[in-house]
C-alpha cells in the first residue's frame, strides 16, 4: 500500500512562459522560470520550456503548435494569464496541432503573481512552483470531450404575464412547440391590470390583448392556464416537467365563454387579485373580460355549492352543460427540451410600512389600487375617487420608493416606481385637475423618452418633493389639516420640514420577487439571490441564462424591470431557446462526477447533496450513479464519498494532489509519494 | 524448503494486543490444516523459539509471515526488518500492522505524556518514580532495553510489505480463505494477487454487506449508543444519529457490528481509493448534518466529542498527519536525531 | 518567532467567486505577499479535508479555503457543506494538537479582490507568527518507504 507513483513519466510536456509585454516580464524574470523548467523538471516530462513575449499573439500559439507537432509534445503548460481570460484560446491552440484540448493546462502567474507581487527574486520564485504545480497538474490529465445532449423542439414556458407572453409567441412563431403554464386562470400578469402604459401612455389592453389572443389562438401553443409545474426532472434538450391543471369545474370543450354563469351566480367575492381588493367578482369568474382562454373557473372555497351543498344556478343556467362539479385536478406530463421562466414579481406588502398608514388610513392606497381605479374597465370606470367611491380628490400626493432603497425593507431600486409615479401624476392631473405632489429620493428616468414624460409632467404643474416622507397620519394640528391626511416629510432641496395636507396618498409600492421564489427556484434546480430574485448566468454577458443549463429566465423573475425590459427579455431567452433548438444538440463541458458502481455500496450519504438532481439512487442494485447532463460539476459529492467510489473529471484528486506537491516543491525536494488503501 | 519438505510459516507480535494470535487459533480445525502444509518455525506465542534462531536461518527461508502489531520501539523494528528479510511473503496482519490501530492513538501524545500516563497514574503503584532508562550503565557493563520511539509506525513505514490484512483483529473466516489462498498457491492451483493487495477483506465498505435500510441522510445530533433506549434494529444506524463508520470502512467483515446492534467502529480501514480515512469519514458526516449558520453547525458538533477518536481509531499512525506535529524541544530535537 | 521564517499556504479557491476576486486583485494591482499558492477548485464544496491534511503534510505552513458568500454559492448551497466541513476539520486538528488557525475559511465574491488580499495578508502574518509547521513524522518518513516493493513473483517462486 505504500508504493511510489511511478516518478518517471513517459509523457512529453512543453512549458510556455508568458513576458505579457512588461505585465509579467517586468516583475518576473521569466526566461529564469523557464530555464529552471527545463532543469529541473526534466524528470517530469518538461521537454521544453520556452518563454515569448505574447503567447496569447498568433505567433506565441505558433510556437506551441509547431513543438506539439515537431517535439512531440503530450501535454502543455502554458505560464500567462487567469485561465478566465485564454484558458479556450490555449486549449484551441492544442486542438489545431491535434492535441486535445484538455491535455493543455493555464496558470497565472499574472493576476497571481506580477501584477500582486513587488519583490521581484520572491515572485520569480513563486512563479517557478506556479509553474511547477501545472506540470505536475497536467500529468494527471486525460483526453477529455464535450458532452453532446440532443435538444428536444419543445418548450416550457412558465408565467403568463408578458414576458412569457412575448417569450412563447416567438419560439411558436419560429415554428416550435410551446407549453405556457400560468397559475391564475388568465394569461396577462400584471400588465392586464393596468390602465396606461408609460411613457407613451398607450393603453395596456390595447397593445396586450392582441397578443393574448395569438396565444390562445396559436397552433403551436398549447395554453394551460390554472395550472402550476410540480416536478421537473432532467435535463438540458431533456426535461420531464409535470404540470397539475387544477379543477376548474368547467368542462372546457363545452363552454362557450358566454358568461352566463358569472352573470347568475349569486355569490360576490371580494377581488384581490386582479381588482387589489377594490372591486367584486363572482365565485365562478374570469379574471377580466378579456380573459385568455375565455373559460372561468368556479372558486371552490367561495362557491355556495362547494360550500353547503346547494345552489347549483350555473349548472341549470349553462345553455351548454359546461359546468362539471365533479371534475377533479389532472396531472399532465411534458417533454420539453428548454425552460423559460417568467414567473414575474409580488407587490411590496404596503401595510409594512406602518408610518404610511396603509390598510389603517383610508384614503392611502396602493399603486395597484391606482391602477385598477383609474382603469376605464376597472370598479369605478376609471373615476378617480376616494375610498368612499364619489369624493374627487383635490389634493393627491405620490410617496415613491415605498419599500424600496430603504435599509428596513428592501435595498434595491425597483425600477419602474419614478415612471408609474410619474404616470399617476399625470393621471390625477388630467382627470381631476388636483394638485399633485411627489415625495421622491432620486427620479430615475433613464430609458428612451423617459425623461421627455418627465418634463411633461413637470410642466402640467406636479409638484415635487425631494425626500423621504416620514409619516402619512390623520392627526391635524392646523384647521387646514382637519379632514385631510398630513405627509410630514423633510424637504431636503428647501432645508425644512413640511406638514403637508391631501386628500388621497398613493404608496408607489416597489416590486419583490414572488413569495414562492426560492421554492420555484430549488423546482427547477436554478437559484435566488438572497432577495429572492432568480440570479442569471451573468448579470451583464448571459442576462437570460441560469446556471442551470436549458434553463432561461425572463421579466421580473430576474429583478424589477418595467415591459419594455421585459418584454426584450422575453425575447431573448426565446432568442436562446430557438438557438438550441436549431443546433439540435448542445456540447456540455466534461467537468462532471461519476460513480464507480463497483466500489458504492449504497450509503446514500451523497444523495441529499446535489441541489440539481444529478444524483440517482438504485433502489434495486443499492448504488448511486451520477446523471452526466445534470451534473454541474461542483464536486461536493466526490469530496463527500465516504467510499471515495465518486471521481470527478479535470478536478480529480490526482490532479490536486499532483498540483499541490507541485505548489510546494514536493515533487524536487521529495519523490511523489502516494499512499493507497488503508490509508 | 525446510527438512520435511513443507514451506515454513511465522507469525509475530510487535505493538498489538494479542487478538490477532487468537483469531489465527479462532479458525479451529483450519488450524491442522496450516500445520499440514506449513512448518511453523517461529511463533513466539504458541511455541518456544529464539530470535537468534531466525536470524540464522537463510534470507527469504520463511515463505509467509503474519506480522501483527505497530512499530512502537526499537525492537520491534528490528524484528520488523529481521523478519522481512527472512520472508518470501511479509503480510502485515491486523490493524495495528496495517494502520497502528488503537496503540496509534498514543500518536496524539508525546512520549514525556505517555510515561506520566503510564508510571505516574492513578493505577500505578510506583513510590520511587521511577522511569525506564534505555541505557545505563551498570557495574557489570552497559544495559540497554529497547528504546521507546516517539511516534507508533505501521510496519510499511520501517519495511517493505507484500501484502495487508486488515481488521481487529481480522475475521477468522477471512484467515481461513487467505490461508487457503496461499496453501493452493504453494501447489500451483492459484495466483496470488499483486504486491501491495489488501488480502482477506472486501474492495466496498461495510454498508455493502449491512441489511439496514437507507434513506437520504440529515443528522440533527449525535448519540452514543448506549444512550439510546431504543434502536431501530431495521434502520441505517448513522441515519439514527448513531456515528457508524460503515459507509467508509472495508468490508470484508460482513457488517458483524451493525448486524448486533452497534455502530461499525471502522476496524477495516478504508476503502481501496481513499487517501486518508478519516477525512473521508469527517466529510462524509460533516456533509449530512445539519445547519447553515456556524452556531448550529457546532452544536452538531459538540454532540461528537472525540472526532479524533471517532475518525481515527484505527488509522491514525497510518494518516496523512501520522501524529500530533512537534510541540516539545526535546522531541523535536529527537526526531532531527532520527531522520 | 522567526525573522527570516517565510511560510507557504495553500490557498483553495472557487473558480466562481474567489478565484476572480484573485483575478481581481491582480487587475487592480492590489499587493498581498507572495507566500500563498492558489488552487483553483469549481467550488469550494469541492474541497475533501483530505486536501488540507495533504497540504499539511507536505509541506505546507496553513491552508486558506475561499469561496462564495453563504447564500451566493454558485451551485446554490454547497459552500454550507464547505463550512460544516471546516469547522468539523478544526475540531479534529485541534484535537490532534495543531493550532486551528493554521487553516482558515474566507467568503470572498468576485468583486471582493481587496478583501482577498488583505485577508491572504492576514493570514501569512498569522502563520509567521505561529512558525512552521512541523510534523513530528514528516513524509518521506525514511528510506524504507521510497523503496519500490519488489512484487513477489520476481523474489522467486514460493
Amino acid at each position: 500500500m505504500m508504493s511510489k507513483i511511478n516518478h518517471s513519466t513517459t509523457e512529453r510536456v512543453g512549458v510556455y512562459v508568458c513576458h505579457c509585454g512588461s505585465n509579467i516580464a517586468g516583475v518576473i524574470d521569466v526566461e529564469a522560470v523557464a530555464q529552471w523548467a527545463a532543469e529541473h523538471l526534466k524528470d517530469r516530462g518538461v521537454v521544453i520550456a520556452r518563454d515569448y513575449k505574447f503567447m496569447c499573439s498568433s505567433l506565441g500559439q505558433e510556437l506551441i503548435e509547431k513543438d506539439i507537432q515537431e517535439l512531440g509534445l503530450t501535454r502543455v503548460v502554458v505560464a500567462a494569464c487567469s485561465p478566465h481570460l485564454h484558458e479556450a484560446t490555449f486549449r484551441v491552440a492544442c486542438q489545431r496541432a491535434g492535441l486535445n484540448p484538455y491535455l493543455c493546462e493555464l496558470v497565472s502567474i499574472r493576476e497571481q503573481a506580477s501584477w500582486v507581487h513587488t519583490d521581484k527574486h520572491a515572485a520569480t520564485e513563486k512563479a517557478k512552483a506556479i509553474v511547477s504545480g501545472g506540470v505536475e497538474r497536467v500529468l494527471h490529465h486525460t483526453p477529455l470531450d464535450p458532452l453532446h445532449v440532443p435538444i428536444h423542439p419543445a418548450t416550457l414556458v412558465v408565467g403568463g404575464g408578458i414576458a412569457g407572453i412575448q417569450a412563447a409567441l416567438e419560439i411558436a412563431d419560429a415554428g416550435f412547440p410551446v407549453y405556457l403554464v400560468e397559475r391564475e386562470p388568465s394569461i396577462g400578469g400584471h400588465m392586464a391590470q393596468f390602465d396606461k402604459t408609460f411613457p407613451t401612455l398607450d393603453c395596456a389592453a390595447c397593445i396586450l390583448t392582441p397578443r393574448m389572443v395569438s396565444i390562445g389562438s396559436h397552433p403551436n401553443v398549447t395554453l394551460m392556464t390554472w395550472s402550476e409545474v410540480t416536478n421537473v426532472a432532467g435535463y438540458v434538450g431533456n426535461f420531464t416537467v409535470t404540470v397539475k391543471k387544477k379543477a376548474r369545474y368547467i368542462n372546457t370543450d363545452l363552454c362557450t365563454g358566454c358568461g352566463i354563469c358569472q352573470e347568475k351566480c349569486p355569490k360576490k367575492v371580494i377581488d384581490d387579485t386582479f381588482e387589489a381588493g377594490l372591486g367584486y367578482r363572482k365565485a365562478v369568474y374570469t379574471p377580466f373580460p378579456q380573459a385568455v382562454p375565455k373559460y372561468p373557473v368556479i372558486d371552490h372555497v367561495n362557491c355556495t355549492y362547494f360550500q353547503k351543498g346547494t345552489c347549483r344556478a350555473c349548472e341549470k343556467l349553462c345553455p351548454t352543460d359546461a359546468i362539471d362539479f365533479n371534475q377533479e385536478d389532472e396531472i399532465v406530463t411534458l417533454q420539453v427540451g428548454n425552460i423559460v421562466l417568467a414567473t414575474g414579481y409580488d407587490l411590496f406588502d404596503a401595510r409594512r410600512v406602518a408610518q404610511y398608514g396603509y390598510a389603517r388610513l383610508a384614503n392611502v392606497f396602493t399603486s395597484i389600487e391606482f391602477e385598477r381605479l383609474s382603469n376605464a374597465a376597472g370598479p369605478t370606470n376609471g373615476n378617480i375617487v376616494l375610498r368612499d367611491g364619489v369624493t374627487v380628490p383635490k389634493t393627491v400626493g405620490i410617496i415613491h420608493c415605498t419599500g424600496s432603497r430603504d435599509r428596513n425593507f428592501n435595498n434595491y431600486c425597483s425600477a419602474i416606481c419614478c415612471m408609474q409615479s410619474l404616470k399617476f401624476a399625470h393621471l390625477v392631473k388630467e382627470r381631476t385637475g388636483a394638485t399633485v405632489y411627489n415625495f421622491y429620493i432620486d427620479i430615475r428616468t433613464t430609458a428612451k423618452a423617459y425623461d421627455e414624460f418627465y418634463q411633461r409632467v413637470l410642466e402640467e404643474g406636479a409638484i415635487f418633493v425631494r425626500g423621504r416622507v416620514a409619516e402619512v397620519t390623520d392627526a391635524s394640528r392646523m384647521p387646514n389639516e382637519e379632514g385631510k391626511l398630513i405627509i410630514q416629510v423633510e424637504d431636503t432641496l428647501a432645508g425644512l420640514q413640511r406638514r403637508i395636507p391631501v386628500d388621497m396618498v398613493i404608496l408607489s409600492v416597489g416590486l419583490e420577487p414572488r413569495r414562492d421564489s426560492h421554492e420555484v427556484a430549488k423546482l427547477f434546480g436554478i437559484s435566488c439571490s438572497s432577495d429572492g430574485w432568480i440570479i442569471e448566468k451573468h448579470p451583464k454577458l448571459d442576462p437570460v441564462a441560469t446556471m442551470t443549463e436549458g434553463v432561461f429566465v425572463a421579466g421580473c423573475a430576474q429583478g424589477p424591470k418595467d415591459i419594455p425590459n421585459s418584454v426584450a427579455q422575453g425575447a431573448a431567452a426565446a432568442a436562446r431557446v430557438l438557438g438550441r433548438i436549431q443546433q439540435k444538440e448542445i456540447a456540455l463541458e466534461p467537468v462532471r462526477a461519476s460513480v464507480d458502481e463497483s466500489k458504492c455500496s449504497g450509503c446514500r450519504i451523497c444523495n441529499g447533496l446535489c441541489p440539481f438532481n444529478a444524483i440517482i439512487f438504485h433502489e434495486d442494485r443499492m448504488v448511486t450513479e451520477v446523471n452526466p447532463a445534470l451534473c454541474q460539476g461542483c464536486g461536493t459529492c466526490v469530496a463527500a464519498c465516504p467510499a471515495g467510489a465518486i471521481s470527478g473529471t479535470v478536478f480529480s484528486n490526482e490532479q490536486i494532489f499532483a498540483q499541490m506537491e507541485g505548489l510546494l516543491l514536493h515533487n524536487i525536494e521529495h519523490p511523489p509519494l502516494t499512499e493507497g488503501v488503508l490509508a | 524448503m525446510s527438512m520435511n519438505g513443507k514451506p515454513k510459516f511465522a507469525m509475530y507480535w510487535a505493538a498489538s494486543c494479542g487478538g490477532c494470535e487468537i483469531a489465527v487459533l479462532n479458525i479451529h480445525e483450519k488450524i491442522l490444516d496450516v500445520d499440514a502444509n506449513f512448518e511453523v518455525v517461529f511463533w513466539p506465542v504458541a511455541m518456544d523459539a529464539k530470535y537468534k534462531d531466525v536470524e540464522a536461518m537463510p534470507d527469504e527461508a520463511i515463505t509467509l509471515t503474519l506480522f501483527n502489531g505497530g512499530i512502537r520501539n526499537a525492537e520491534n523494528e528490528a524484528m520488523a526488518h529481521l523478519m522481512r528479510r527472512k520472508s518470501k511473503i511479509l503480510v502485515a496482519f491486523g490493524s495495528c500492522a496495517c494502520a497502528g490501530c488503537i496503540p496509534g492513538l498514543a500518536n496524539l501524545s508525546t512520549r514525556e505524556q505517555i510515561f506520566e500516563a503510564v508510571y505516574d497514574g492513578v493505577s500505578t503503584d510506583n513510590p520511587m518514580g521511577l522511569r525506564p532508562d534505555f541505557q545505563w550503565a551498570a557495574p557489570e557493563g552497559n544495559l540497554h532495553i529497547p528504546e521507546f520511539y516517539p511516534v507508533l509506525k505501521t510496519l510499511d513505514q520501517v519495511v517493505a510489505v507484500d501484502y495487508y490484512m486488515p481488521g481487529c483483529p481480522p475475521e477468522s473466516h477471512q484467515i481461513a480463505a487467505v490461508v487457503d489462498l496461499v496453501i493452493q498457491a504453494l501447489q500451483g492451483n492459484a495466483t496470488l494477487p499483486p504486491t501491495g493487495s489488501v488480502i482477506g477483506a472486501g474492495t466496498s465498505t461495510v454498508c455493502d454487506e449491512c441489511p439496514r435500510v437507507r434513506n437520504v441522510k440529515t443528522i440533527q445530533q449525535f448519540t452514543r449508543i448506549q444512550h439510546l433506549t431504543e434502536i431501530d434494529p431495521n434502520l441505517c444506524l448513522l441515519e439514527q444519529g448513531i456515528p457508524c463508520n460503515g459507509p467508509a470502512t472495508r468490508s470484508g467483515c460482513g457488517a458483524l457490528c451493525p448486524r448486533a446492534n452497534a455502530q461499525c467502529i471502522g476496524c477495516y480501514g478504508s476503502s481501496d481509493s481513499a487517501f486518508d480515512f478519516g477525512a473521508r469519514l469527517m466529510t462524509a458526516f460533516a456533509s449530512v448534518i445539519e445547519g447553515k449558520e456556524p452556531a448550529e453547525i457546532e452544536r452538531v458538533l459538540d454532540t461528537l466529542p472525540d472526532p479524533v477518536g471517532q475518525f481515527y481509531r484505527f488509522s491514525l499512525a497510518h494518516s496523512l498527519l501520522r501524529a500530533a506535529p512537534l510541540v516539545l524541544e526535546e522531541e523535536e530535537q529527537y526526531a532531527t536525531h532520527q531522520h | 518567532m522567526n525573522d527570516t521564517f517565510e511560510p507557504v499556504i495553500i490557498g483553495f479557491t472557487c473558480n466562481w467567486c474567489s478565484y476572480r476576486a484573485a483575478d481581481l486583485a491582480g487587475t487592480a494591482r492590489v499587493k498581498y505577499p507572495p507566500n500563498i499558492r492558489l488552487i483553483r477548485l469549481m467550488c469550494s464544496g469541492r474541497l475533501d479535508p483530505t486536501f488540507v491534511l495533504k497540504a499539511l503534510a507536505s509541506g505546507a505552513d496553513g491552508v486558506l479555503i475561499t469561496g462564495c458568500h453563504p447564500g451566493e454559492c454558485h451551485y446554490l448551497e454547497q459552500n454550507y457543506k464547505t463550512l460544516r466541513r471546516y469547522l468539523m476539520l478544526r475540531r479534529v486538528l485541534t484535537q490532534m494538537g495543531i493550532e486551528p488557525e493554521r487553516i482558515k475559511l474566507v467568503w470572498a465574491s468576485a468583486a471582493e479582490g481587496v478583501k482577498l488580499a488583505q485577508e491572504i495578508t492576514d493570514m501569512v502574518e498569522q502563520i509567521r507568527a505561529l512558525g512552521p509547521f512541523k510534523p513530528r513524522y514528516p513524509m518521506p518518513l525514511n528510506p524504507s518507504e521510497v523503496v519500490e516493493v519488489q512484487p513477489v513473483a520476481e523474489r522467486g517462486t514460493v
